[in-house]
Order: C-alpha cells, then structure tokens, then sequence
C-alpha cells in the first residue's frame, strides 16, 4: 500500500490477488476522488468484495499496485458482522469501536440512519435491518473522507433498499465524502453514481449509468421497482464467459455459433 | 504481616484474579480457552528448562509460552490442520516431553503436584512483587492495547479498514497471555490456570452491559473465588487451587441461574427510563 498525498483517495492500478494458484480478482484499475460515488457491480465470486478490500489495503496483492491518501479517514461497512453472544456491546459503545466519539457525533451519526431510539439497545437484539442502519452509523461518526459500503441493501425489500439508497446520497452530499459501494444488482445502480465498475474476476466494462426518468420505456417495464434514486446501467461487454469462467471475445463466439450451425446442418 | 503465608496467599491470589479477570474476557470473546490451554500445558516443559538449566521458573515459563504462540502461528501458515487440532498437538505433546524430562532429573526432587494443581501456600514475598509488578505491567499494556484488540475481535476488518493495525494488537495480546500463565502458575498450577481465565469472565457476562464492565466484573468475580476457595482450603483442609476453581463453578451456576432474573429487571428498568425520556 503506497501513501499519495494527491485529492485521489484511492486508487488500484492493475491490482490482481491470488489464492491457491487461482485469481479472485486480477486487472483491476480505477480511482475515487472526494464527491465520487463509485459502484462495483457483478456475479457471485466476481471479485467485488476482493476489489473493494485491495483498494483498503486489506489484502496484499500479488500483482499491480495500490494507492491510498495519507491519513485517510476510511469508514467500512463490511459484508458481514457477526457479534458473538459473549459480547456485552451496546450500539453507544459499538459507535466507539475504532476512534472515541463525542456524544454529539454518536448522536448525529444515528439521527442520520433514524436510529435514535437504538442507543442503548444491545447489538445482539437488533433486527437486520436496524442493525444495517446501525453498521452505517457507525462507518459516519467519524466523519469518514472515504465510505466504503459492500452490499447494503442486502436482505432488505425494495422499499427499503429505495431508503437505504437515498440515505447513502444523502450522507455523501452532507459529509462530501467519496462512496465506493458494492452491489449485487447488475442492472440498477444508485442513480448518482459517477462511475460503474463492472466485474467478473477482471473489468468487464465500466461507465456511467443512464438516468431511468428519460427512458420510459424502462419504467412500463419495471414499473414500481424504479425509483428516482435508480438508475439503469447498460453492460457494454465485447467478451462473455465460458461455463468454466475463461472469456470468450463476442466475435469468437459468433464464429463458433456459425461453424454448430454448419454442423447441424451437414447432419 | 508480609510473613504470615495465610496473607501472602489471600494477597497473591487476588493480585492474580485481578491480572486475570480483564484478559479472561478477551480469551471467551475470541475463544481462545483451548490457546491458553495449550499455552498452561506447555508451561510444564518451561518449569523443566528451567530445573534444568538453572533459571528462574517463571521467567522460563514465560519464554517457552512465547515460543508455543510464535510457533502456533508459524504452523497455521504451513500445517494442513485446524486451529484446534494444532493446538492439541502442541499442548500434549510438550506436557508429555516436559513430564519426561523432569522424570529424568532424579537429583532434583520436583513437587509435580504443586506444578501442576498450583501452590497458593507457599507463595513467598518475591512471588508476591512479581505478581504485583508483572500484573500491572500486563494491565497497563492491555489499557494502551484495548481499543484495536477490541475493535479486531468484534470485527478484524473494520479494524484494519479503519487503520488500527489489530495484528500488532494481536501479538502483544498473546505475549501477554503467556506472562499471565507464567505469573499464575504457581496460585492454582498450570492444568487450572484456563479456569481462572475463563469462568469469571462467563459468569460476569450476564451481569455486564459493556466489555470493559464485564472486564471489572469479571475481576471481582475472580476476587470472591479466591476468597471462597482459600477459605474452604482452610476450614475443610481441601487443596487451594482445586478449591478456587470449584468456587468459580459455583459462582458461575448461580450467576447463570439468576440471569433470567437479572434480564427482567434490567428490561423493566430500561422501560422505565425510556418511558421517562419520552415524557
């Protein structure tokens, strides 16, 4: 992990990490600037988390480099928190975890989520979604210059994530932070999003979504799944991939569906 | 008073219960019981090092603890093992050499018992200064490291993301388990130390509403077993150690039997406040 001192929090240049002879992620280039809303979209095992943890510095690489502001205040909400039973931890003491905050902040940080009334809850009783909210309050106390949030809106209904949606833009416009934000939904990205990443162990392709209130036909077809919050992203793949996960070019496969055809043909 | 050996125990073992009560907590919230086992057993082929070469016992102790955690984490790296299975493997098989190693130091008469079920009675003054100096050693260093160890064993990730470098924390926490099992050998002998770690920190759990509350309870839980054991030992002429660790048991019966108890009255308490805050 290389410090920069650049307005770039983050950057992988051609970042790659291997387990047991076997790339979970290799290629992988892109920077966030402060006010940047990043999405990284893509399959199960695509690699989005292990992106996501190479720009923290969480893994080494095994390839490319990694860049990281100096002294970045980083706020995580990972995948998965489990907290054992044996643990007496309040949401109060939870928002301290990392950094001690002032009760102003702790405040702050759950009126922002609608948490208020979680405060001296246990973690352990909280719901998903409560604690989801909770999680995400504790990444803002510290007013973090860099949120990175992997799949928060996992398990919760379209309502909820439409809510989860505008809160994350919501605390990205009030803190001016930049969001790297990891999403399972190949289709529909936050609409203020500035730059998708699509993934498959590698790039896919990458872009900027397209705004839904302007195609309409999008919205006869989704209906009340679309929201303003959402926005459509279009794949602009020129390569698909094997059953075995090895790419194959679009025009390759074009050639190679032609010759079956000669052959069914010749039969 | 320092010569009475009735005060020397009742004051080594709450030194010991004190130093025990705050780490204890952090071996049941990362489940280490079976590390700190390992690392007890282990402590038996230190106590022959150190028969052996002429050293203070529990300076040999301590560097064999060490070198069991460096070697654990070395051998995760390499071994195809579970953690579990490594740990087994190491806390045997070094009970085994140290058992056969001072079978063989005939010239020496080495009160095996008192090794392995502690010897509280005859606790003498420099055992006291080393608990009392080595104990707050330990203390104060778990009080700088106590934010990232707590932070790494909620959740290593956030940890890390968020800059507190948990694996230093980590290091430092199993050089301080093995000074803990080097310091409190002797109070209730290396096959019992884990009990000391573990059940006070259990019983305080149901009563505490944050970790470091569990830590100070799992301290006076400590406390009171020492108390209880030595005073049985006294009474009933029962062994010291044993008795403590069979103290423990019963605070922790009756701790976990009153929590149901504890949970309603905390419910109605904290109803009762939030109802206030809302008026």
């Amino acid at each position: 992990m290389i410090k920069s001192d650049s307005s770039t929090l983050i950057e992988l240049k051609n970042a790659g990490v291997k387990r047991a002879g076997k790339w979970l992620a290799r290629g992988i280039t892109f920077s966030l600037h402060a006010g940047e809303i990043v999405t990284l979209i893509g399959p199960n095992g695509a690699g989005k988390t292990t992106s996501a943890k190479m720009a923290l510095g969480l893994l080494d690489l095994d390839e490319g480099t990694a860049l990281q502001k100096s002294e970045l205040r980083v706020g995580y909400v990972p995948q998965k928190v489990s907290i054992d039973w044996t643990l007496p931890l309040r949401v109060k003491r939870f928002l301290n975890l990392t950094g001690s905050c002032s009760e102003t902040e702790i405040n702050a940080a759950l009126a922002m989520t609608g948490t208020s009334h979680l405060l001296n809850s246990e973690v352990n009783t909280l719901s998903g979604g409560e604690f989801q909210r909770v999680l995400l309050s504790r990444a803002i106390a510290k007013k973090p210059e860099l949120l990175v949030l992997d799949e928060p809106v996992q398990g919760v209904d379209n309502s909820g994530e439409e809510a989860m949606y505008n809160l994350i833009e919501t605390i990205a416009k009030t803190l001016n932070c930049g969001v790297l934000l990891i999403s399972h939904d190949l289709h529909f990205v936050m609409s203020a999003t500035t730059h998708v990443i699509c993934l498959n162990g590698h790039i896919c392709c990458s872009g900027t979504p397209r705004a839904v209130s302007t195609s309409s036909e999008f919205r006869t077809l989704y209906g009340s799944k679309i929201s303003a919050n959402l926005a459509i992203y279009e794949h602009m793949h020129d390569h698909t991939h094997a059953t075995d996960g090895s790419i194959v070019k679009l025009e390759e496969m074009a050639e190679n569906s032609k010759d079956n055809k000669e052959i069914t043909t010749n039969a | 008073m320092l010569d009475d050996f009735l005060f020397r125990a009742f004051l080594g073992g709450i030194g010991v219960a004190i130093i025990t009560g705050p780490l204890g907590c952090f071996v049941v919230w990362r489940r280490l019981a079976y590390f700190g086992d390992t690392l007890s057993h282990s402590a038996l082929l230190g106590v022959a090092l150190a028969i052996l070469l002429e050293v203070n016992i529990m300076l040999a102790v301590f560097v064999i603890s060490v070198l069991m955690g460096l070697a654990l984490l070395m051998l995760r790296q390499i071994a195809p093992l579970s953690s579990d299975a490594l740990l087994g493997l190491l806390a045997h098989s070094t009970l085994a050499v140290g058992l056969i190693a001072l079978s063989f130091m005939t010239w020496v008469r080495v009160d095996l018992l008192g090794f392995l079920f502690g010897d509280v009675l005859a606790i003498n003054q420099f055992d006291l200064l080393t608990i009392g100096l080595g104990g707050t050693v330990v203390l104060l260093v778990l009080k700088v490291i106590w934010r990232p160890l707590f932070a790494a064993t909620v959740s290593p990730e956030i940890a890390r993301a968020e800059g507190l470098r948990p694996e230093r924390a980590e290091v430092i926490f199993m050089i301080l388990m093995a000074s803990v099992i080097a310091i409190s050998m002797k109070i209730v002998g290396v096959l019992l130390i884990t009990a000391l770690l573990i059940i006070p920190a259990a019983s305080a759990r149901c009563f505490s509403n944050s970790p470091e509350q569990m830590a100070l309870f799992a301290v006076l839980v400590g406390i009171l077993s020492v108390i209880m054991g030595l005073q049985s030992s006294l009474t009933l002429d029962t062994p010291a150690g044993p008795s403590i660790v069979a103290a423990l048991l019963l605070l922790f019966i009756v701790s976990t039997l009153s929590m149901p108890k504890i949970r309603s009255i905390k419910r109605k308490y904290s109803n009762n406040a939030s109802h206030g805050a809302m008026s």
